[in-house]
């Protein structure tokens, strides 16, 4: 066991973990941040997605050892109000069924229109198609993708 | 026409003003023997001890809120159930707030997820329960106005007197309401001043899930509770010979490694340490039963199909004679493998066995059915146990099995502790409960003029019990008909799958009516409007569709896809009867640099009235995706008794890229809610295939299409 100080959601939090024990669980188990999903544990379905440094990574493979001081984000960091344009994009559209996946799906198009704030249907596709939604929201992630990249400032 | 609906005083129960006033009405969401009315106290309802919890409450400051009894999993009836309550309330639907109610089997009939069953059995309960409590709003306003209740409209949790201008509001209204006698007899609205009820409505959990408030099973925590993996049997057919569990035990962490039935239990403080201390357990196995292998399934059918002896579902005419007779005689067969339900929130649930009671929490589809079998594993009464039911992440009939439930149980009785039992995505991919595989094998008879005059089909299926439906169109519009089906027994796991048995057997039936349509030298719609034109002409048997609604999806996807007037694209066509609705879809194919491409699906589905359209529409095309998805690119293999996919790897499911575009009509003919949940799914890979042999002049007969060699270097679902 050994102390990490992460830096998350603009916070810094203390976790007593193994070196080996994935973000997700730590996000999880020790800091009560559930809002982060697991799916499947080896990074195929993207239910952990967050974001490091502004970029998405699946946390269910990153151990927290090699966080350092990068910045996490996390869904309940990704706006104070959760009121990110992406946000609510998923709620005009109504993107959810069973919703489970959707805040993967939500951190991985916040970091796509970070980079690329008016993607095409390609990109859209390219970019979200490590995020599994067994619903098959897929039409609606995507319209609101759409409908997000008019409202990024 | 608005309808008189005959109620009863021992349906309601309205409860006294609580201490900070407003209207209380506990009701019973489905007619069962209920208790004689009464009126109860705030203490009571606190306490618990009153036999109706299913309130519809208005607060004095106008907040309405509606407890809504069965599982959500996506189906989205958290949203539907209290639309049509508010819709009859004329509720102000921003001030509704909804509550997922806790198993209460005195309270709630049928509180379960499965069979797209809850808005049909329930929709008459929800209207009742919102007029009863708009009737006692309004006699609450006419006694205080001293006018008569025929002068006073509602609007927006509003009571209006348009003569005189005056108006009060529900929660104005809500005491005095409490005062008022429950009616023996409630009017309910005509279906065309319907003001909520087939609107979009954005469900009501939107804000929790976009934001990653806790939810679901998995994300439930409770002081003090310890985490737990189980280590299940390598392969179906074997049992435990040998624990050794001193290096597992001996992880940071771990508090207990006890065994039970055929499982190694890892018991410790964190989801990580008992996973990693897991993987050090030494486990030896030996056979319990037979060891199968899909390469056996795949031999086993085949003979099961030669079978002399089969169960007889169906049998009208004379088969024999019509095949004898026939000008030609065409035989296909069809196979479906074994799938993975594979909801996204791995299974999971919460126990703590105490000396007086025992609290369950967690995703389940059947929560009196896991709280039963509960009780009767630990040899108490049901009543000793209390069940929360979280929002499920996904369920697909997985969450109908209790297997899962009672590990919880058993390990927290065992260990004497709060535990939660959590599976990873391996675990239920090597010892969950399956999809099984089929095989069916179909045979028409066609006279000279190309009249289908026989028609036969074998299901052979493993554990399912029926793997055939049949009394499935076009049973009744054949003159001699023969269904029968031979199982086989297996120790893997098997369970109810989304669409049950419909989900492969619609494939099958669709394609194979394209190509009896073809052989006949007919258009495939107009023979199947052909056949159904028969039934209703001269039905041979029982009729168990609707040949009306079946007729409307087929005429509304003809209209809405362009049927046989469009160039340069490749249709195919499929038409289901599956649970109580109707869906009939035509698929799109182009050619893309000479490779055939799923552009888009036409969905016509009759559900009766559509609810919440926001949500009906997204339950259609997931069903298309989900129907898609499964019969392109899913299987499970079986190698020694052991699934050789076992996790998102090599388990594939459907990807944003592959999804086609999806457009949905709704028949609108005022019929009440017969259901959404699983009927678009059926039809979907009947009308795929049907659509790839438009355009490639090739014949799918197995799924998952992907592996077909028909597909070498097709990517039938890759978007341009």
């Amino acid at each position: 066991m050994a102390q990490y100080n992460l830096q998350i959601n603009g916070r810094s939090y203390e976790a007593d973990v193994e070196a080996d024990t994935p973000l997700l669980w730590v996000l999880r188990d020790n800091l009560g941040l559930v809002g982060t999903k697991f799916g499947c544990g080896i990074a195929q379905c993207g239910a952990c997605t967050v974001h490091l440094n502004g970029n998405a990574v699946r946390s269910c493979t990153l151990p927290v050892s090699a966080i350092g001081t990068n910045k996490i984000t996390t869904i309940e960091g990704l706006a104070p109000n959760g009121d990110h344009p992406v946000q609510e994009a998923w709620d005009e559209v109504d993107v959810p069924q069973c919703g489970y996946c959707q805040a993967g799906q939500i951190m991985s198009a916040a970091a796509l229109l970070n980079k690329n704030p008016k993607p095409t249907a390609a990109q859209i596709d390219n970019a979200m198609n490590g995020n599994i939604c067994r619903c098959g929201t897929y039409h609606r992630v995507r319209e609101a993708i759409v409908l997000a990249s008019t409202k990024m400032k | 026409m608005s309808i008189i609906l005959k109620t009863t005083r021992r349906d309601f129960m309205k409860l006294a003003a609580t201490a900070t006033g407003g209207l209380v009405l506990g009701f019973h969401w489905m007619d069962s023997a209920a208790a004689d009315i009464g009126v109860v106290d705030e203490a009571a309802i606190a306490a618990g001890s009153i036999d109706f919890n299913s309130y519809l409450s208005i607060a004095t400051d106008g907040v309405i809120t509606i407890y809504s009894p069965n599982p959500e999993l996506g189906q989205n009836i958290k949203t539907s159930f209290p639309m049509v309550v508010a819709e009859e309330l004329d509720a102000d639907w921003s001030a509704v707030k909804v509550v997922q109610a806790a198993l209460d089997a005195k309270k709630y009939d049928r509180q379960l997820t499965g069979g797209s069953g809850a808005v049909p059995h329930s929709w008459m309960r929800l209207r009742k329960a919102g007029a009863t409590a708009r009737y006692l709003l309004v006699e609450a306003a006419a006694k205080r106005w001293n006018v008569s209740a025929e002068s006073l409209t509602t609007e927006n949790s509003v009571v209006m007197h348009a003569q005189s201008g005056r108006k009060a509001t529900y929660g104005e209204l809500a005491t005095e309401a409490s005062k008022v006698l429950v009616p023996d007899e409630v009017k309910l609205k005509d279906i065309k001043d319907f003001k909520l009820i087939g609107t979009a409505v954005r469900n009501v959990d939107n804000p929790e899930m976009i934001t990653g408030k806790p939810l679901y099973g998995l994300d439930f925590y409770r002081e003090g509770m310890l985490y737990a993996m189980i280590q299940r049997p390598e392969s179906f057919g074997k049992k435990i010979k040998s624990v050794d569990s001193a290096a597992a035990k001996a992880m940071p962490g771990i508090v207990d490694v006890v065994t039970f039935k055929n499982n190694v239990a890892v018991v410790g403080k964190s989801t990580w340490q008992v996973n990693k201390a897991r993987r050090l357990l030494k486990i030896e196995y030996e056979a319990d039963d037979a060891i199968e292998n899909t390469a056996d399934h795949d031999r086993l059918f085949k003979e099961l199909l030669d079978s002399k002896e089969a169960t007889v579902r169906r049998k009208d005419g004379d088969v024999d004679a019509a095949f004898k007779g026939a000008a030609k005689v065409i035989t296909r067969e069809y196979q479906c493998p074994f799938l993975s339900h594979a909801p996204l929130e791995p299974m999971n649930f919460f126990a703590h066995v105490r000396s007086d009671g025992v609290e369950l929490v967690g995703p389940t589809q059947t929560p009196e059915r896991a709280r039963n079998a509960t009780a009767q594993l630990l040899g108490i009464s049901p009543y000793q146990i209390t069940l929360d039911i979280t929002r499920l992440g996904g369920g697909f009939g997985r969450r109908l099995q209790t297997d899962y439930v009672l590990e919880a149980a058993e390990l927290s009785s065992i260990i004497k502790a709060p535990v939660k039992v959590i599976w990873t995505r391996e675990d239920d991919m090597t010892g969950g409960s399956y999809r099984p595989a089929v095989r069916y094998r179909f045979a028409a008879a066609l006279d000279a003029g190309g009249k289908l005059v026989g028609y036969k089909l074998r299901g052979v299926g493993i554990n399912v019990g029926n793997s055939t439906r049949e009394d499935n169109f076009p049973s009744g519009a054949v003159d001699n008909l023969l269904i029968d089906s031979v199982e086989h027994k297996s120790p893997i796991t098997t369970g109810a799958w989304r669409a049950p048995i419909t989900n492969f057997l619609a494939f099958a039936e669709q394609a194979f009516l394209d190509e009896v349509a073809l052989a006949a030298k007919q258009d495939p719609v107009k023979f199947r409007l052909a056949l159904l034109e028969k039934a209703r002409q001269t039905p041979v048997g029982e009729i168990k569709y609707d040949i009306d609604r079946m007729k409307g999806v087929i005429n509304l996807a003809v209209e809405k896809s362009g049927w046989g007037t469009k160039k340069n694209v490749s249709h195919g066509f499929s038409v289901y009867f599956s649970h109580r609705s109707y869906v009939a879809q035509v698929a799109e194919v182009t050619m893309n640099k000479g490779k055939p491409l799923l552009q888009k699906m036409y969905v016509a589905a009759d559900c009766g009235i559509v609810i919440n359209l926001s949500g009906a529409y997204q339950q259609v095309k997931g069903g298309v995706v989900d129907g898609f998805g499964h019969a392109m690119y899913s299987q499970l293999t079986f190698k020694d008794g052991a699934s050789e996919q076992k996790n998102f790897n090599s388990y594939r499911l459907i990807r944003m890229k592959e999804a086609p575009d999806v457009d949905v009509h709704f028949v609108n003919n005022g019929i009440d809610p017969t259901g959404l949940g699983e009927p678009a799914l059926p039809p979907t890979g009947g009308a795929v295939a049907n659509a790839f042999f438009k355009a490639t002049g090739k014949r799918l007969y197995n799924q998952p299409f992907a592996n077909q060699e028909e597909m070498k270097g097709v990517s039938l679902g890759q978007r341009l």
